[in-house]
């Protein structure tokens, strides 16, 4: 058999990484690090403002201009608490959780891409604003965002505590879940691209369109399960107070606790410049602005770079200040019966029009009719009414026993409380009515002593 | 293969883990410590704590269920990946090698809505 020849695609170059010397990889991994740590304290105070605003409240005002400081002070205070090792906890696992769970969030950031090449000031040395790059980079942050479940795991379960345990399990199954509609949202953005290294995404979005307007269904899929992804409201199940406490860190204090909020917040950006990099052409300047020559030279991609991100962060925010949290089973549904067979389908369609387009044949008259036509299918399925299960059977009426479990229980609907039986004695008097046999409609003498 | 790209992780990866260890030293030294019987127990909203057996006790086995699709369907979208990097460089070839692909996959998942594995009741 004759298999055709495959070529792989020109792989982008990488040459402008991996050339930095000691000094610069240092100094460049230390600015990552700082803009994380900063940038983690201002959207803590920026999601209690935010979140302020919209329940016409004022926020944290006190520390600081506007109370920028207030995440500083709290962290501060927090390293002054008492740091509490339960006498239940597997203690090695216990105090090595938090560190597991922020380490990954750091390493993830080695990747993203902030800016172009650039020449550092007082210097004659250019270097790519992103501390390096892989062939493989978005597989890269999957795998090590991955590692962070390890952390949530891992602290829920040494906790020796059962809110704690409870709380992981969920968190776990719940990044998991969203991690294969993510992983799926991903696939035709590779394909559009033809490379997974994040800088040559970028680059492939300012050839050609961000990757939002031909994709938008894949960045839909995406945006839910990034939610999904961090335990942010409306799907943040696995801290849901009135169910678990505070889910997996029920029994962390001091600065471990702060360590589980850092890998957080962190991972809040990540998804959100994740989400920049792939649909939203990354560092690149948006429209009005891209006008300008100097736009996408210098230092400036930075500022629409962080500015695309505080866009996603608010998304985030206003979602929890607008949207109830999901009950469980919703919420898996979502994930698995809604999020992936959706993105399956997606992704063929796609592949199909891109083959179609790339080895010609059909114009793209035809194609856009054929397109338009399956559009309409898919949305006319949407009105073909669900299978409802058909009801239960109703218990027999009349039979119903309150104390058949041990304990009693109220009827389910369809049952029927047996008539109370009141017994009285033969020789109580009628003006004399006993207490325990009075009509219970009558009001009781404290009742209308009070009224 | 060319380790240098990999030497900035390493640079980052030191700094994260750096930050970390020193927060959890800089916990244990720098907050009180006062001992309490009541605050070493676990918390359960103020009543005795549930005895836990060592290792964490049981859990339902639908969060197993779902950690076992996930490594299924998780490998699968990795296949899926040099598929769509390489894609128009394939050609028909690799639509058609890529749909059977995905109708194994599709298959599976059908299966398993079908023997209600996706069910969380």
């Amino acid at each position: 058999m004759n298999y055709p020849s495959v070529h792989l695609a020109a792989e982008p170059s990488l040459d402008a990484f991996g050339t930095d010397n000691g000094w610069v990889i240092a100094l460049k991994a230390l600015l990552v690090f700082v803009f994380l740590v900063v940038f983690t304290l201002f959207n803590i105070w920026f999601e209690r403002r935010v979140v302020a605003r919209m329940q016409h409240r004022i926020g944290p005002n006190v520390n600081g201009p506007f109370g920028l400081l207030q995440s500083l002070a709290d962290g501060v205070k927090l390293a002054l608490k008492e740091d509490i090792i339960p006498k239940s906890a597997d203690k090695v696992v216990y105090v090595v959780a938090p560190a597991l769970s922020v380490i990954p969030a750091f390493i993830a950031w080695a990747v993203i891409p902030l800016g172009p090449v650039v020449t550092i000031p007082f210097t004659d040395i250019r270097t790519p604003l992103q501390l390096t790059d892989l062939p493989v980079g978005v597989l890269y942050i999957l795998a090590v965002t991955s590692i962070g479940v390890y952390g949530i795991v891992l602290a829920g379960w040494s906790s020796g505590s059962t809110y704690a345990l409870l709380g992981s399990l969920r968190s776990s199954a719940q990044v998991i879940s969203y991690e294969v509609a993510m992983g799926l949202s991903f696939v035709t953005v590779f394909m559009y691209a033809g490379t997974m290294s994040m800088s040559g995404i970028v680059e492939a979005q300012a050839q050609n369109v961000w990757f939002i307007l031909p994709l938008l269904p894949s960045f839909v899929i995406y945006a839910i399960s990034m939610v999904g992804e961090t335990n942010r409201a409306p799907f943040d199940l696995a801290e849901a107070e009135g169910e678990l406490v505070g889910g997996f860190h029920t029994e962390y204090s001091s600065l471990k606790f702060a360590l589980f909020f850092l890998a957080e917040y962190i991972n809040l950006v990540t998804v959100s410049a994740l989400a920049a990099t792939l649909f939203l052409g990354g560092w690149r300047a948006p429209y009005p602005l891209s006008l300008w020559d100097g736009a996408n030279e210098g230092y400036w991609p930075v500022l629409w770079f962080v500015g695309k991100c505080l866009a996603f962060i608010f998304f985030f925010i206003w979602l929890r200040g607008t949207l109830p949290r999901m009950r469980y089973d919703q919420f898996m549904k979502l994930g698995w019966k809604v999020l992936i067979p959706v993105s399956l389908v997606w992704i063929f369609g796609v592949s199909i029009v891109r083959v179609i387009q790339n080895e010609g044949g059909v114009d793209q008259q035809t194609l856009l009719i054929i397109a338009g036509v399956i559009v309409a299918l898919l949305l006319a399925s949407a009105f073909i009414p669900e299978k409802k299960p058909a009801d239960e059977p109703a218990e027999p009426a009349g039979d119903f026993d309150a104390f058949a479990g041990g304990y009693p229980v109220p009827p389910m609907p369809g049952q029927r409380l047996p008539d109370p039986v009141v017994t009285v004695p033969a020789d109580a008097s009628q003006d004399q009515p006993r207490s325990d046999a009075r009509d219970l409609d009558a009001p009781t003498n404290e009742e209308q002593s009070r009224g | 293969m060319d380790l240098d790209l990999y030497v900035p992780i390493l640079a980052i990866g030191v700094l994260g883990a750096a930050f970390a260890f020193f927060s959890l030293a800089a916990s244990w030294l720098s907050g009180p410590r006062r001992y309490n019987r009541a605050r070493l127990d676990s918390y359960e909203c103020g009543i005795e704590p549930t005895p836990q057996p060592i290792g964490g006790g049981r859990f339902q086995v639908k969060y197993f269920i779902t950690a076992m699709l996930f490594i299924v369907f998780d490998i699968e979208i990795i296949f899926l990946y040099p598929f769509a990097v390489a894609f128009d460089s394939l050609g028909w070839f690799g639509l058609i090698e890529m749909g059977l692909f995905i109708l194994t996959l599709v298959a599976a998942f059908a299966y398993v809505w079908r023997r209600g594995g996706l069910e969380w009741d």
